[in-house]
């Protein structure tokens, strides 16, 4: 179904199944330990043995030779395939560098071979034998350092720089200007499941269990990489216990599993160490951003300038911070532009809302100072240059822009009201501020499909090559196909992440939930087709509900259109680009943090999330996407930063321990709202994603607040105490 | 992991008698991650955790005697400890996770080692690790590191709580060696600085030799703070903590945590106390070295003093 025109209504509307607040369908599997992950295929697969990845411990340079001999010899090691051994075509979909590198490396714990043996500590312990004579080459480890050099580059395919009116004239010429720069840390996924393959080989035919978050395009590229048809792989991915982009496309667990297992023709299961993760995998690279906006004194924006400035390996692409800014605000007069600087560290890439979630911080601290320089309130301000066309494409209207209502209506439930001047607010040691920032994520869409089939028995079957990230998919997929055919959610079995199936849009970019539910809404219209014609009723006038078809006086049951055995349909969700429509899901966030007079310690008080993303499948599991992305915000504002040694071109904290994330005691109470209004023209659901919305903005109200506590403002995340204590005030 | 023999004794008495060239091991919380990351790669684990030593006695004076193999949840739900000790009781609750308490030993966590990110990397130069190869930490990342006690060969902080708090209590640490000789370590002494000599030797215990228990001295009596700075609210290690016992009469006990390769603390300080946070600070940090990452954590911990001191004085009034 190729969907370009608003939606009228449908039987989703009824919200029976779909809106209601459905706790996860596989969630007894996953709190008894049933439901099976990648590294947990044991009982399937007897024989099996265990790769360790074999890192690079440089960054660049080049492999002199290889000596693999100790650890041939190391107990139970049955065999150790290094780059000189390894055939790979190309690299992974969507990755820029190597899978496998050598002799070149290309980043610091790059992996260069793996040991296979019969147990995980053998391989481990042989793995640290093999040994690697390197020559080190200089790479470039510092954005400070490159930025000079640093090119105006488009990311995933998008402009580099854009312009309307003309910025730097009017910037110059604006009655009220700010110009700052702010910096961003480079964070990692931080997945609680590490990336895990499991490889067997069934003749000609390559059976993989991994964690993966797009099933198709992984398959695809295992195929390429191996050099071999489609058809060959198989990939099952059923469960995935987070991915945040890391794992939208096959990593060096993936491949080298499936070749280890090819060269010793048993099944092969590589699970990557925690201390691999943070270099040999991806990472959102560290920013620099300078904002300039220049304003009339009533609050109207005339100007508005953000570049971006990011490293990441050669062809790879920039973090682009100014999507952040390119269809928020409003101003005539715009220049936008990323750079990116050739650096050695390890990949840049998809890190959770890439561009937005550190661009926004930026861009929402740059705007709570320029409504102080003018004397506004910083919603107020916001309100002022609010737009229902794209600031950058004004020949875009937005289908669904609730955001001057999410300022308002969070405004009114946080009590902002009461917010104080800075520094002037105490609550025993601690100094108290209020903060918000707009929360903007593009709303994306991709085609997305599935089957869906009655079966004899009266209960649903949907199949997708669709994963659950940990998001909520195979829940919203139950109620959707329940809600289509009239039938309760435990009257629907979910099947995901097995390439066997309809291809569908995958998880990533937060189009999960609308696309793949779109699909199978497609697949649910066929069905309920196939159904009426089996009870020869008029296919347009039909009801389904309680586990009836009703047409007109007649009334069945769904078993009686199964009386001849199983109906099944399949459907596609597809749409055409827009040129007048621009889709998106808009939010405001709102933080009050306590900042400890003494110590500097900033301690988060509570958060809400005011959220408008069209329909709302399901308020839990959108609300935990919420939490979960406002958790990550407080992590990029007050403690993730991965520390780039410069000599070494590695990420040093490369642990849990050393890369702190939030803890529940960080975390101490936060509100979800959603407005859940209906937008009829992104897809037939009406609805959009939020798993990226609730962490857009998020670190830029927590800095925000930070200035209105302390009185300081900081223009770098993550705000440790070091920068804060100097300028509170001397306790002694 | 290496490859390792694992035995396991019942008493003190068969593990000193298996002691040679062996590590022990109880709650393996800090050394099994060390062997997975081949940190350390002990031939033999000699594992006592079923060697008795888990009871906590009063002692002839009125003080307590701490077995080596008493867990770390323990310790701090002990009667004895909350009403007598309550610094301790804070400064184990403000470590680590409520699973990693459960098993961690009150001797191993005085054992437990450096978190400098160089010593957890194979692939970097590490006199701690590996003597003679060079300190990745002097030119590199020390925001964590010790600013005072270091030496160019090393910069180890010591990363622990419950000791610092075992500092301010005066606490002794009593081993037995593997010819069955006891002899006690005053806390003061029991984690070593490094010095300007390889290996860098950084506790004071003999080849073989085995800790038994730790032991307090009476309750100090007084009002008991211990504070932990850390970068979030739980589960990380202390930027700077400051362990104290504060009399009535302004008088009291101060040890530092997070600054120094062992907790740290000095008589000039403690005779400062009644003179402020800078006075107390300046004491604590004579000669201090602190690197371009780390000098904060001077003003840090004379900020996290003061703190300590304005709710000592709030106590008393």
């Amino acid at each position: 179904m190729k969907f370009d025109a608003p939606i009228g209504d449908t039987p989703i509307d009824n919200g029976r199944v779909v809106g209601r607040p459905h706790s996860r369908v596989e969630g007894p599997l996953k709190v008894t330990g049933r439901a099976t992950y990648a590294a947990e295929w044991h009982e399937d697969l007897p024989a099996m043995l265990y790769g360790a990845i074999v890192p690079a411990t440089i960054a660049k340079g080049t492999v002199k030779a290889v000596d693999p001999q100790a650890a041939r010899q190391s107990p139970g090691v049955v065999e150790v395939l290094t780059f000189e051994d390894i055939d790979i075509h190309g690299t992974s979909s969507g990755r820029t560098v190597k899978m496998v590198g050598g002799p070149e490396v290309q980043h610091y714990h790059q992996a260069l071979g793996i040991v296979i043996a019969e147990t995980f500590e053998q391989a481990r312990a042989a793995a640290a034998l093999v040994h690697f004579e390197y020559e080190v080459g200089a790479g470039s480890f510092s954005l400070d350092g490159g930025r000079a050099d640093a090119k105006v580059c488009g990311a995933y395919g998008g402009p580099g720089e854009t312009r309307l009116g003309d910025f730097e004239a009017a910037f110059e010429a604006g009655e009220v200007r700010f110009d700052a720069e702010y910096r961003t840390g480079a964070h990692s996924p931080a997945m609680i499941e590490p990336f895990a393959s499991i490889a067997q080989w069934q003749g000609d035919d390559l059976m993989l269990w991994t964690s993966n978050q797009m099933i198709a395009g992984t398959r695809g590229s295992m195929a390429s990489m191996l050099r071999l048809d489609e058809e060959r792989v198989r990939i099952f991915s059923p469960y995935v216990g987070g991915g945040f982009g890391a794992k939208l496309w096959a990593n060096a667990d993936a491949i080298l599993a499936a070749i280890a297992a090819k060269k010793v023709g048993r099944p092969v299961k590589v699970v990557m160490p925690r201390g691999l993760i943070f270099n040999n995998t991806i990472n959102r690279p560290e920013t620099i951003q300078r904002l300039r906006i220049a304003a009339r004194a009533d609050g109207t924006i005339e100007a508005f300038g953000h570049e971006g400035w990011s490293g990441n390996v050669k062809g790879g692409n920039p973090e682009s911070t100014v999507m952040a800014s390119r269809s928020v605000y409003a101003g005539p007069n715009r220049l936008m532009a990323d750079h990116m600087a050739h650096l050695d560290l390890p990949e840049g890439n998809a890190v959770r809302a890439p561009g937005d979630a550190v661009g926004s911080i930026a861009v929402e601290i740059a705007m709570d100072e320029m409504a102080e320089k003018l004397g506004l309130d910083p919603i107020e301000f916001r309100v002022i240059n609010d737009s229902q066309v794209d600031p950058s494409k004004p020949e875009k209207t937005f289908t669904n822009r609730h955001l001057v209502r999410c300022l308002r209506d969070g405004a009114e439930r946080f009590g902002w009201g009461d917010r104080m001047a800075p520094g002037t607010r105490r609550d025993g040691k601690w100094l108290i501020g209020m903060g918000v920032a707009t929360a903007y994520r593009a709303a994306l869409r991709h085609a997305s499909g599935a089957a869906v089939r009655l079966e004899t028995n009266g209960r649903i079957t949907v199949e997708t090559d669709m994963t659950d990230i940990g998001t909520g998919s195979y829940t919203i997929l139950a109620q959707t196909a329940g809600e289509m055919l009239g039938v309760s959610v435990d009257r629907v079995d979910v099947r995901l992440g097995d390439s066997r199936f309809p291809v569908s849009a995958g998880s990533g970019g937060q189009w999960g939930a609308s696309s793949s539910t779109s699909g199978l809404y497609v697949a649910c219209v066929n069905l309920r087709r196939s159904i009426a014609e089996r009870l020869s009723m008029d296919a347009e006038r039909v009801e389904f509900e309680g586990g009836e078809v009703r047409s007109g006086n007649r009334v069945c049951s769904l078993l009686d259109a199964v009386a001849g055995g199983p109906v099944e349909a399949e459907g596609k969700f597809d749409f055409a680009q827009s040129d007048t429509k621009a889709f998106g899901t808009f939010g405001a966030h709102f933080v009050e943090v306590g900042v400890d007079a003494y110590t500097g310690e900033v301690r988060v008080r509570r958060m809400l999330a005011v959220c408008s993303a069209g329909r709302i499948l399901n308020p839990v599991s959108a609300r935990s996407q919420v939490i979960g992305a406002m958790t990550w915000g407080v992590g990029a504002a007050l403690s993730e930063k991965l520390e780039v040694d410069e000599r070494y071109g590695c990420f040093l904290n490369h642990d849990l321990a050393l890369y702190e994330v939030p803890v529940h005691a960080d975390i101490p109470h936060q509100d979800v709202v959603f407005l859940d209004d209906l937008d009829p023209h992104g897809n037939p659901m009406k609805a959009h994603g939020v798993g990226e919305l609730g962490l857009c903005g998020v670190g830029g109200a927590i800095a925000n607040a930070v200035y209105n506590a302390t009185g300081t403002r900081l223009r770098k995340v993550p705000m440790m105490v070091e920068d804060i204590i100097p300028h509170l005030p001397e306790p002694v | 992991m290496k490859t390792f023999t694992y035995d396991r004794v019942t008493s003190a008495e068969e593990a000193l008698a298996n002691g040679a060239g062996a590590s022990f091991v109880a709650g393996g919380t800090n050394l099994l991650d060390h062997m997975k990351l081949q940190i350390v790669t002990p031939e033999r684990l000699v594992d006592i955790n079923r060697a008795g030593m888990d009871a906590i006695e009063t002692t002839a004076d009125g003080g307590l005697r701490i077995g080596a193999l008493v867990r770390n949840s323990d310790l701090a739900a002990d009667a004895r400890v909350i009403a007598g000790y309550p610094v301790l009781a804070r400064a184990i609750l403000a470590g680590a996770s409520g699973q990693i308490r459960n098993r961690a030993t009150t001797a191993g966590n005085l054992m437990q080692r450096t978190r400098c990110p160089y010593f957890y990397d194979t692939a970097l130069a590490c006199n701690k690790r590996a003597p003679g190869s060079g300190c990745s930490a002097q030119d590199g990342h020390s925001r964590t590191l010790a600013v005072i006690g270091t030496s160019d060969l090393c910069l180890c902080q010591n990363p622990g709580d419950m000791a610092v708090a075992l500092r301010v209590l005066d606490a002794v640490v009593e081993v037995a060696g593997p010819s069955g000789k006891t002899r006690t370590i005053p806390i003061a002494q029991f984690h070593q600085l490094p010095g300007d000599t390889l290996p860098i030797a950084e506790f004071a215990l003999d080849p073989g030799e085995l800790i038994t228990a730790v032991t307090l001295p009476p309750p100090p009596g007084g009002a008991h703070f211990y504070r932990k700075v850390r970068d979030r609210s739980s589960y990380a290690f202390a930027l700077v903590s400051v362990a104290a016992v504060i009399h009535g009469d302004g008088t009291g006990r101060i040890a530092l945590g997070g600054v120094a390769p062992r907790p740290w603390a000095s008589e000039a300080a403690d005779a400062a106390i009644s003179k402020g946070a800078r006075a107390i600070a300046d004491a604590l940090f004579e000669g201090a070295r602190p690197q371009e990452d780390n000098a904060f954590k001077i003003d840090l911990a004379t900020r996290t003093i003061a703190a300590v001191l304005a709710e000592a004085k709030e106590a008393r009034t």
